[in-house]
């Protein structure tokens, strides 16, 4: 396909995060903004949004949720006829959500996340990474990507929502279509539908038919202040962790086995280490944080000299942040056993991702269970690695041989 | 700890002195003052908060 779009003048003032060069590698513009005199850059593109790029800018944003506010979070604009945050009033809480309401919108699945909360998934996870393994292992080649690390997430989501495994490729394909083609409107908007309509069934059939330890039936029973959650709380918390959980761990899992398959050091001081695990596996997410999330900005104001409109989406790009010399020394060196590492691969402030501890677990495991199986392996071609970018990146196929 | 968004970077650094609470935000795990060997971990643990919501004081 040729790509029609107009060529990029000045990353400062027209930059375009779904360029293919900054798709597959967004790394070295991140840097040319963050070190120019004009580390918060602006484009019009997609109907215009602003990209702060240093650690300190980017935490603050986070923070003033008052003034960016949730309203919407993709850069893009919905398709005509949609809303901003929701679809057929059901957004994604409590990422969508502003106070009051975030409160007990994030309040109500916390636990559900807590790190004691997903330590019960971490055999599952094992079992189904082995069983993924055990496809390709004789086959002396895999795309760590498409045959490994795409199919983790959607199954252990999966298993948390309580529907079949059958659904995988629609899951990730409805995830993509949201996500990552968010600039097909058709394709977001049919996407959506199917989210939203896929769950509605879900939920009727837990109304008839409650379960034990299932997840959507507790939100249903769920009462706030003497009242059941309504129900598009319920089927936007499934999408939340539909869109959330899926395409974002998926990447970080695709980007650690990339990074793996070029570092045989660093697996070896994994091998020869249990104990760096821990920093190991925050250092990997601040150095391959997938997500960027958008703001919109609630009223004129002027931030770092910029002056935003009511109205305007601001990106925070945390991959930038998390490589910020200012906050991080060597930003773009893997190490290890990193002493300071403030990282926010998982954002900040209330809206701080409320599934990083499932997250961290998948990553852990999937790298763990494949170095047990595979300890040496590198890629096969790094030139026909593909990415995905844009709000979330990682690779798409990474072939690796062993 | 009000501004502890759950990160969870303190019990990552410093097991032994932070915990979870069933929100997943941090607990201290020790009363009083820290043992002179987990200082240097509870230091760790102060530098890695995003949030910065942990001060040891002397």
């Amino acid at each position: 396909m040729t790509d029609t779009r107009k060529p990029v003048e000045s990353l400062l003032t027209d930059y375009d995060i779904f360029e293919p060069s900054f798709i597959a590698n967004p790394y070295p513009g991140y840097s040319e903004i963050r070190e120019s005199e004009c580390p918060i850059a602006h484009t019009d593109r997609y109907q215009g949004s602003w990209l702060p790029t240093r650690y300190e800018d980017v935490v603050a944003l986070a923070q003033e949720y008052e003034v960016f506010t949730s309203r919407g979070i993709l850069v893009m604009p919905p398709p005509p006829g949609q809303a901003e945050g929701a679809y057929g009033g059901v957004a994604a809480p409590p990422i969508t959500s502003d106070p009051p309401d975030h409160h007990w919108h994030r309040r109500l699945i916390l636990p559900v996340f807590a790190p004691q909360a997903v330590a019960k998934y971490e055999q599952g996870t094992k079992d189904l990474c082995n069983a993924l393994i055990d496809e390709f292992i004789d086959k002396g080649t895999a795309d760590a990507a498409a045959d490994y690390a795409q199919h983790i997430p959607v199954r252990v989501i999966s298993t948390m929502l309580g529907v079949p495994f059958d659904m995988e490729e629609e899951f990730t394909d409805w995830v993509r279509g949201v996500l990552e083609n968010m600039h097909d409107l058709e394709r977001r908007k049919r996407s959506r539908q199917s989210i939203i309509e896929f769950f509605l069934a879900q939920v009727e059939d837990r109304k008839k038919n409650p379960r034990d330890n299932d997840l959507i039936t507790e939100l249903l029973n769920t009462e706030v202040e003497g009242k059941k959650v309504p129900i598009e709380y319920v089927l936007g918390v499934c999408n939340l962790m539909l869109v959330a959980g899926i395409d974002t761990t998926w990447s970080a899992i695709g980007s650690v086995m990339w990074h793996m398959a070029q570092h045989p050091e660093h697996r070896k001081q994994l091998r020869e280490n249990d104990d760096l695990w821990p920093t190991a596996i925050e250092e990997l997410l601040r150095v391959y944080a997938p997500v960027t999330m958008a703001r919109i900005v609630d009223r004129d104001i002027e931030f770092q000299g910029c002056p935003m409109k009511a109205g305007d989406r601001v990106l925070m790009a945390f991959p930038a942040a998390n490589r910020d010399p200012r906050q991080f020394e060597n930003p773009d060196e893997v190490i290890l056993d990193r002493e300071h590492n403030r990282h926010v691969a998982f954002g900040s402030g209330i809206h701080r991702c409320a599934g990083s501890n499932l997250a961290r677990l998948e990553v852990r495991v999937a790298l763990q269970t494949w170095l047990e199986r595979i300890p040496e392996f590198e890629l096969v071609d790094p030139a026909s690695v593909t990415w995905a970018g844009g709000q979330v990146h990682g690779p798409r196929s990474c072939m690796v041989k062993f | 700890m009000g501004s502890c968004h759950g990160h969870q970077m303190c019990a990552i650094a410093a097991p032994e002195v932070f915990g979870s609470d069933e929100l997943g935000n941090a607990t201290v795990l020790i009363a009083g003052d820290i043992p002179a060997e987990l200082e240097g971990k509870a230091r760790r643990a102060e530098a890695n908060c995003p949030e910065r919501a942990i001060i040891i004081s002397e």
